[in-house]
C-alpha cells in the first residue's frame, strides 16, 4: 500500500511543480523596474553654468568634444537645450557606458543639482527647448481621451498601444513608458532622443503633450479584465492559453484518466 | 493488387517451428482500489465528494450575491473586482461539480474493465448482396434506367437552379465592382496637408529637422466615405536635413527637406509608421519591411518589394504644405492590374 | 459482457424509481428508446487521459456556444458611426463604430459581460489548442488508419472551420488591432492573380474598409461556421461510435476487441463531468486574466497601428510566414503584377502544410500497402518515419509561429529583429530536416532500448558474487504484461513488387505506380528495429545460461510463463531473480 501511495505522489508531483513554476514565473514577470525621482526645475544661475561646464568637461567632453561641438562618436550638443540634457542624463541614458544599438536607461549617475547644472551649461551654448514646468506635465490637467487619440496615431506604432514598448530595426527598441516620469515623457517628445522623431510644439502642442502624458499615466496599473499579461497583445495571450489553460486541462485529464489506487 | 503483402507472413511460424511472435498474455487481473476494500477510505472519499458539491452550491450563491453587490462601476478597479468575483463564483461552481463528479467516478464507481468484441466495418457478403439487389430493384422501380434524357435534363436543371441564388449574391456584394478606385486617392493639386487625427493644416515651418507629422488630406471630412479615403490617403511628412537626401522619386517633389511618403505599406497594406530619426528608416510593425526615406523610400529589408509612393508637395502663399498632385502610382499593396 | 442484475429486484421500488420507470415506459412506447439504450448503455470505451483531448475541444466549443449566445444579445454588428459615452475615460466622446461601442458597453456596463467576453475569447484559444493537441495524439498514435481515414478528414475540416470561426470572431469588435489584421487580409486577397482585386471588392463590398464587413463577418461567425462545425462534430462523433474507440496497446487489447469501461455509468459520467471541468477552467481564466482589451487599441481607423500587431496564436504561423519572405519575389509579367512575395507565404506555404496534413493517412496507407483495419494504437517510437514526419511538420509550424513573434523575441531577449528574421529564414529550411533526423534516431534508439529490456530484464543494482569469484548484476526479467507491450507491434517492412515484365516478357500495367509505391515504402520503412521474437529471447537466455538450465521444448516458448516463472538466470552479466518480479499492475499502462 505504501508503494502505491508513493507512486501516486510521483504522478502528481510534476503537475504541482509545473504550477508552482508557473506562479513563480508570473510573479517575477510582475516585478517592476525601479522608478526615477522627480525634481522641479529652477532658474539657472551663472554659478550653475560654471559648475555644469566642469561636470561636462569631466564626464561628457571625451565623446561630445571639449566645446560640445560633437565628434565622430557623438553628436553636437549646441542648441539641443536643457530638456535634452535633463532627459538623457536624468534617465541615466547619458553618460553612455558602452556602444550598442542605442543608449539605454540605467541608474542615474548624477544628483538632481548636478543634472540641473549640466543642463544649464548646455542651454547656455545655444537656444533649445527648456525643461517643462510641473504644470505643463501634470497628468491631472490632461484630457485622457484626446491623449489616447494622439498617442495611437503618433506613438503606438513604436511604443505599443498602451506604452508597453516595442521593437525597432537592428536591435533598437522603443522602451516601455509606464515608469517614465511625466517630465521625461515631455522632454522625450520635445527633443526626439536617438531614434525617436521630434515632436515640437507645432506638431504636438504643449496641451496635447499633456493629454498624452495623462493617457500614459492611466496605463500599466489596473486592467479591468484581471492580469494584463504584459499588455503585449495576442502573442502573450496565446502563450498563456497554452501554458495555463491547456496545461491545467491536460493536468486534470491526466488526473481523471489515472487509475485510483 | 500486384504488390505483395508482408503482413500475411507475420504470424507464420519460423522454419524451425518456433513461434515468430509472442502471445498476448490477456487482460490484467482486476485490482481492488483502497476504497473498494477499506471502508474508512470509502467514507473519506464520500466526504470529499460531498464537500466539492457543497462548494459548488456555495459558489453559485456567491455568484448571485456578487452580481447584486458588486456592479462593474466606473473605475477599472471596480470592474476588475466585479469580473473577478463573478468569474471565481462561476469557476468554483463549475469546477466543484466537475472535480467532485470525476473524483466520485474514479474512486467509488466500479472500475471493472469489460471486453467487447469488434466487428469489421465491412458488411458481410450476404448483406452486401441484399443491399445491391435493393438498389437495383429501386432503380428498376423508378423506371429511370430506360429514360436517359429525363435523367440528363433533371441533373442539368438541378445543377443550374443555384445560379438563381448565387448570381444576386455575387452581383450585389461587390457594390460597383469598380476596382480602378484602387489607383487613385483624394489628393489633388492644392490639397492641404493636415495633422492626423486633428485635421489642423500643417505649416512648413511646423516641421523642424527630425520632425515627423502623420498626415491626412485637410478636406478628408468632406469625402463621401472618409474611412475608405483615409485608408488610401494617409501620408507621413518628414523633415530631413536637405544634405541627407540621397534621392527622391521625382524632381522637386519635396519642400526644403520635407518629404511626404504614403503610409500604406506596399507589402500588404499595414500603416508603415515607425520612423527612426537617426537612420531615416521607416519600419512596418506588421512584417518589418524597412524603407529608406532619404533614398526614395527604397526597401532595405523585409517582405515588401516596391518603395512607398511619394506625394509631391510644396507650400501655398500662407506657408501651408499642399500637394502638387495625386500620387503618381497606386498606393498600398500590389494587385494584378496595378500597372494597367 | 456480464450482466449486473442483482437480487435487489425483489425489493419494492421507491417512488423515484417508479417515476423513472413510468417515464421510460412512456418514451419507449413512442420512440422505441429501448433499442438505443440497449445499443449504448453498456458500450465499452477504452480509457486514457489523451482520449480527453478531443473532449476538451468539444467542451470548449460548448463553452463558446453558451458565452457566444450571451454576447449576441448585447453586440451590435454595425459599422455605423456613433460617439461613445460611458465609464471608460480614454474613450469618452470618441467617434467609433456601433460594433466597437457595443463591445465597450457589454464589457463595462453589462454585469458579467466582461466575464462572458473573456470566457468566449479564452475558450476560442483553448478550442484551437485542444484541436491541435487532439490531432497530434491521433497522428502520432496512428489512429487515422483504416477505417478512420474519413474521420481524420472530418477532423481536418473542423480544424479549418475553427480557424475561420476564430478569425471572423476576432475581427468583430472593429478595433485597430483586428482592423489591421483585416487590412493584411485585404492585401493578401489583392495579391491573388487576375481575380484578386475583384475578390477584395467581393469581401469588403467595395473598397477597404467599407461599411459591410462587420455585418457580413457576424453572419459568418454566428451562423454559417458554427452550424457547419456543429454538423461536422455530430458526424465526427457518430463515426467514432460506429468505429468504436481505438485503444492503446497492452495485454488483452487486440484489433478484434475493445477493453474499457461501460458507457453507463463510468463513461457517461466522465463525459458529463468533463464539461464542467473544461468550462470551469476557462471560467477561471476569464475571471483572472485579461484578454483582447480592445479599449487599449481603440476603434478602427486606417491610419494608426501599434507595436505587437499580431493575430491570435492559431493565425500566427501565417504572420510569421509573411514576415520571413524576402520581397524580391514580386515581379511584373507584361503589365500585370505577380506578388509572389505575398502568394508564397500566405497561400503556398500553408497550402503545403495543410495538404500534407490532410492527405497523410492516404499517403501512409499507399506506402504501407496495408488494407486491414487497425484499432490498436501505435506507440510513436514503433513508427519512426511517421513520428519524425509529424515532428518535422510541427517544427516548421513552430518556427513560423516564432517568426510571427519576432518583434517580441527581439525586445525580450535584446536581439536584433533583422538577425532573428535571418535566423528563422534559415531555420525554416534546416529545422524540419534536423527535427526529422533526430526524432527518427530517438525512435530507433527507444526501440533498441525496448529490445534490450525484453532480452535482459530490468537492472536491479544488486551485485552477486559467485563461488567462482565472478561478480554479476542481478537482472529482473520482465513479466508477461510488460514484455507484451514491447513486442506486440509489427515492424513493417518495405514492400516488394512484382517484376516489370511477366514470364512472357510483356510489360505489365501499373508497374510504374508500383515502383513509386515501392520507393515510398522504402523511405517509410527502410530503417526499422524488429521486435524481439521468442526465439531471440531463448537465445539470449541460452547465451547467459550459466547454471546449465536447459530450456524446455520449443513449443513451450511464447507462453506468458516464459521468463518469469521458470526462474531462468542470466549469466555473464545477468542473473534473473524470479522472486523480484515487477507487479503486473505497476507496468504496462
Amino acid at each position: 500500500m505504501k508503494a502505491l501511495a508513493a507512486r501516486r505522489h510521483d504522478r502528481r508531483a510534476p503537475i504541482v511543480l509545473l504550477l508552482l513554476a508557473l506562479l513563480l514565473t508570473g510573479g517575477l514577470y510582475a516585478v517592476l523596474a525601479p522608478t526615477s525621482a522627480d525634481a522641479a526645475p529652477k532658474t539657472a544661475t551663472a554659478d550653475d553654468v560654471a559648475t555644469g561646464e566642469k561636470l561636462f568637461q569631466a564626464n561628457c567632453a571625451t565623446c561630445h568634444g571639449p566645446s560640445a561641438g560633437g565628434t565622430e562618436d557623438a553628436p553636437s550638443l549646441i542648441g539641443v537645450g536643457a530638456a535634452a540634457v535633463d532627459f538623457q542624463v536624468g534617465t541615466g541614458r547619458m553618460p553612455m557606458q558602452m556602444n550598442g544599438p542605442q543608449a539605454q536607461a540605467k541608474p542615474v549617475q548624477f544628483d538632481d543639482e548636478q543634472i540641473e547644472q549640466l543642463a544649464a551649461y548646455v542651454a547656455s551654448l545655444g537656444a533649445g527647448p527648456a525643461i517643462p514646468t510641473d504644470d505643463m506635465v501634470d497628468p491631472a490637467q490632461g484630457d485622457v481621451a484626446n491623449g489616447m487619440a494622439l498617442f495611437r496615431t503618433n506613438c503606438a506604432m513604436c511604443h505599443n498601444a498602451v506604452g508597453a514598448g516595442g521593437a525597432l530595426s537592428q536591435g533598437k527598441f522603443a522602451p516601455n513608458l509606464w515608469e517614465t516620469s511625466p517630465r521625461h515623457l515631455y522632454e522625450a517628445m520635445q527633443t526626439g532622443p536617438q531614434s525617436m522623431p521630434v515632436f515640437n510644439d507645432a506638431t504636438i502642442t504643449p496641451e496635447e503633450k499633456r493629454d498624452i502624458i495623462a493617457f500614459i499615466n492611466e496605463q500599466g496599473d489596473v486592467s479591468p479584465g484581471g492580469l494584463d499579461l504584459g499588455s503585449l497583445g495576442p502573442v502573450s495571450e496565446g502563450l498563456w492559453a497554452w501554458v495555463v489553460g491547456l496545461g491545467l486541462l491536460i493536468g486534470l485529464s491526466v488526473w481523471i484518466g489515472a487509475k485510483s489506487s | 493488387m500486384s504488390t505483395h503483402d508482408p503482413h500475411t507472413e507475420l504470424d507464420v511460424r519460423g522454419a524451425d517451428g518456433a513461434p515468430q511472435r509472442f502471445e498476448d498474455p490477456g487482460v490484467h487481473e482486476h485490482v481492488h482500489r483502497q476504497a473498494d476494500i477499506d471502508p474508512k477510505a470509502t467514507k473519506r472519499v464520500e466526504r470529499q465528494v460531498l464537500l466539492l458539491f457543497t462548494l459548488s452550491i456555495l459558489a453559485t450563491i456567491g455568484f448571485i450575491v456578487a452580481y447584486f453587490a458588486l456592479p462593474p462601476g466606473e473605475t477599472p478597479e471596480s470592474m476588475r473586482t466585479s469580473n473577478l468575483a463573478l468569474g471565481l463564483g462561476l469557476a468554483i461552481s463549475l469546477l466543484g461539480i466537475g472535480i467532485g463528479g470525476s473524483h466520485y467516478i474514479k474512486v467509488l464507481m466500479s472500475n471493472r474493465e469489460y471486453v467487447e468484441e469488434r466487428h469489421p466495418q465491412r458488411t458481410d457478403d450476404a448483406t452486401r448482396e441484399i443491399a445491391v439487389q435493393m438498389l437495383k430493384d429501386g432503380a428498376e422501380d423508378s423506371g429511370l434506367t430506360r429514360r436517359g434524357a429525363i435523367i440528363g435534363a433533371a441533373v442539368t436543371a438541378i445543377a443550374l437552379f443555384p445560379l438563381a441564388i448565387v448570381l444576386p449574391i455575387v452581383g450585389n456584394v461587390g457594390e460597383d465592382w469598380n476596382v480602378r478606385k484602387f489607383k487613385h486617392t483624394m489628393w489633388r493639386k492644392g490639397t492641404r496637408l493636415a495633422y492626423d487625427p486633428t485635421g489642423r493644416p500643417i505649416k512648413a515651418s511646423d516641421l523642424t529637422i527630425g520632425s515627423v507629422a502623420h498626415v491626412q488630406p485637410a478636406d478628408l471630412d468632406e469625402a463621401e466615405h472618409p474611412l475608405d479615403e483615409k485608408a488610401k490617403a494617409v501620408v507621413l511628412a518628414i523633415r530631413l536635413d536637405p544634405r541627407d537626401i540621397v534621392s527622391e522619386q521625382g524632381e522637386g517633389w519635396s519642400y526644403d527637406g520635407i518629404v511626404a511618403y504614403s503610409k500604406i505599406c506596399t507589402h500588404v497594406g499595414c500603416p508603415v509608421a515607425l520612423y527612426e530619426q537617426q537612420t531615416h528608416h521607416l519600419l512596418c510593425p506588421c512584417h518589418q519591411s524597412t524603407f529608406d526615406v532619404a533614398d526614395s523610400a527604397k526597401v532595405v529589408f523585409g517582405p515588401a518589394k516596391r518603395p512607398l509612393p511619394q506625394l509631391p508637395i510644396t507650400v501655398d502663399d500662407e506657408g501651408y504644405l499642399i500637394a502638387q498632385s495625386d500620387f503618381h502610382q497606386p498606393v498600398g499593396p500590389s494587385f494584378w492590374e496595378r500597372l494597367t | 459482457m456480464t450482466t449486473t442484475t442483482t437480487s435487489k429486484a425483489t425489493t419494492p421500488p421507491s417512488a423515484g424509481a417508479r417515476a423513472v420507470g413510468a417515464t421510460a415506459d412512456y418514451l419507449d412506447q413512442r420512440t422505441g428508446l429501448g433499442h438505443a439504450v440497449k445499443f449504448f448503455a453498456r458500450k465499452v470505451f477504452p480509457d486514457h487521459w489523451s482520449f480527453f483531448l478531443g473532449e476538451i475541444a468539444l467542451y470548449s466549443f460548448v463553452t463558446l456556444l453558451i458565452s457566444g449566445v450571451f454576447l449576441t444579445l448585447f453586440f451590435v454588428p454595425s459599422m455605423g458611426e456613433t460617439h461613445y459615452e460611458g465609464p471608460w475615460a480614454s474613450m469618452n466622446g470618441v467617434e467609433m463604430s456601433e460594433a466597437f461601442a457595443s463591445t465597450l458597453r457589454l464589457s463595462f456596463e453589462v454585469r458579467g459581460g466582461l466575464l462572458m467576453r473573456q470566457i468566449h475569447h479564452w475558450a476560442a484559444l483553448i478550442f484551437m489548442a485542444a484541436i491541435v493537441t487532439h490531432m497530434m495524439r491521433v497522428f502520432f498514435t496512428g489512429a487515422f488508419r483504416k477505417p478512420r481515414e474519413i474521420n481524420w478528414v472530418v477532423g481536418f475540416v473542423l480544424l479549418i472551420l475553427g480557424l475561420a470561426a476564430g478569425f471572423s470572431g476576432y475581427s468583430l469588435p472593429d478595433d485597430v488591432l483586428s482592423g489591421n489584421g483585416l487590412r493584411i487580409t485585404d492585401g493578401v486577397i489583392k495579391a491573388i492573380p487576375i481575380i484578386g482585386s475583384y475578390m477584395s471588392y467581393f469581401v469588403f463590398g467595395g473598397e477597404f474598409p467599407g461599411t459591410d464587413l462587420i455585418p457580413r463577418l457576424f453572419t459568418v461567425h454566428v451562423l454559417l461556421v458554427p452550424a457547419l462545425i456543429l454538423a461536422l462534430i455530430g458526424l465526427h462523433l457518430v463515426l467514432m461510435v460506429m468505429h468504436k474507440h481505438t485503444q492503446y496497446p497492452g495485454s488483452g487489447r487486440t484489433n478484434n476487441n475493445v477493453v474499457g469501461f461501460p458507457a453507463l455509468p463510468v463513461y457517461a459520467g466522465k463525459l458529463l463531468f468533463n464539461l464542467f471541468v473544461v468550462f470551469g477552467v476557462i471560467a477561471l481564466m476569464g475571471a483572472t486574466m485579461s484578454i483582447n482589451p480592445v479599449w487599449n487599441y481603440g476603434p478602427y481607423d486606417p491610419s494608426p497601428v501599434s507595436a505587437g500587431a499580431q493575430p491570435d496564436w492559431y493565425m500566427l504561423f501565417l504572420e510569421g510566414s509573411l514576415r520571413l519572405m524576402p520581397g524580391q519575389a514580386e515581379f511584373v509579367l507584361g503589365q500585370y503584377t505577380v506578388s509572389l512575395n505575398v502568394i508564397i507565404p500566405a497561400m503556398v506555404v500553408p497550402g503545403i502544410l495543410f495538404t500534407l496534413l490532410a492527405l497523410y493517412p492516404f499517403i501512409e496507407a499507399f506506402a504501407t500497402g496495408d488494407k486491414r483495419e487497425h484499432h490498436v494504437l501505435d506507440r510513436p517510437r514503433n513508427r519512426p518515419f511517421r513520428t519524425a514526419f509529424g515532428v518535422s511538420l510541427l517544427t516548421a509550424f513552430f518556427i513560423l509561429v516564432l517568426a510571427g513573434s519576432n518583434d517580441l523575441i527581439a525586445t525580450h531577449f535584446h536581439l536584433s529583429i533583422n538577425d532573428i528574421t535571418w535566423v528563422f529564414r534559415v531555420l525554416l529550411f534546416v529545422g524540419p530536416w534536423f527535427a526529422f533526423w533526430i526524432t527518427k534516431r530517438i525512435c530507433l534508439g527507444l526501440q533498441r532500448k525496448d529490445r534490450e529490456l525484453v532480452l535482459h530484464g530490468h537492472e536491479t543494482g544488486r551485485i552477486v558474487r559467485f563461488a567462482s569469484g565472478e561478480y554479476i548484476e542481478v537482472h529482473k526479467p520482465l513479466d508477461a504484461h510488460e514484455r507484451w507491450l514491447r513486442v506486440q507491434h509489427e515492424a513493417i517492412r518495405p514492400l516488394e513488387i512484382e517484376p516489370a515484365e511477366d514470364s512472357r516478357g510483356v510489360r505489365r500495367k501499373g508497374y510504374r505506380r508500383d515502383t513509386i509505391r515501392q520507393r515510398l515504402s522504402q523511405v517509410f520503412y527502410e530503417d526499422r528495429v524488429e521486435p524481439v521474437t521468442p526465439a531471440e529471447l531463448e537465445a539470449a537466455h541460452a547465451a547467459h545460461g550459466h547454471h546449465g538450465e536447459v530450456e524446455a521444448a520449443p513449443e513451450a516458448h511464447g507462453t506468458p510463463e516464459l521468463a518469469g516463472a521458470s526462474g531462468r538466470t542470466g549469466g555473464g552479466q545477468h542473473l534473473v531473480d524470479p522472486q523480484d518480479e515487477t507487479s503486473p499492475e505497476t507496468r504496462n499502462r
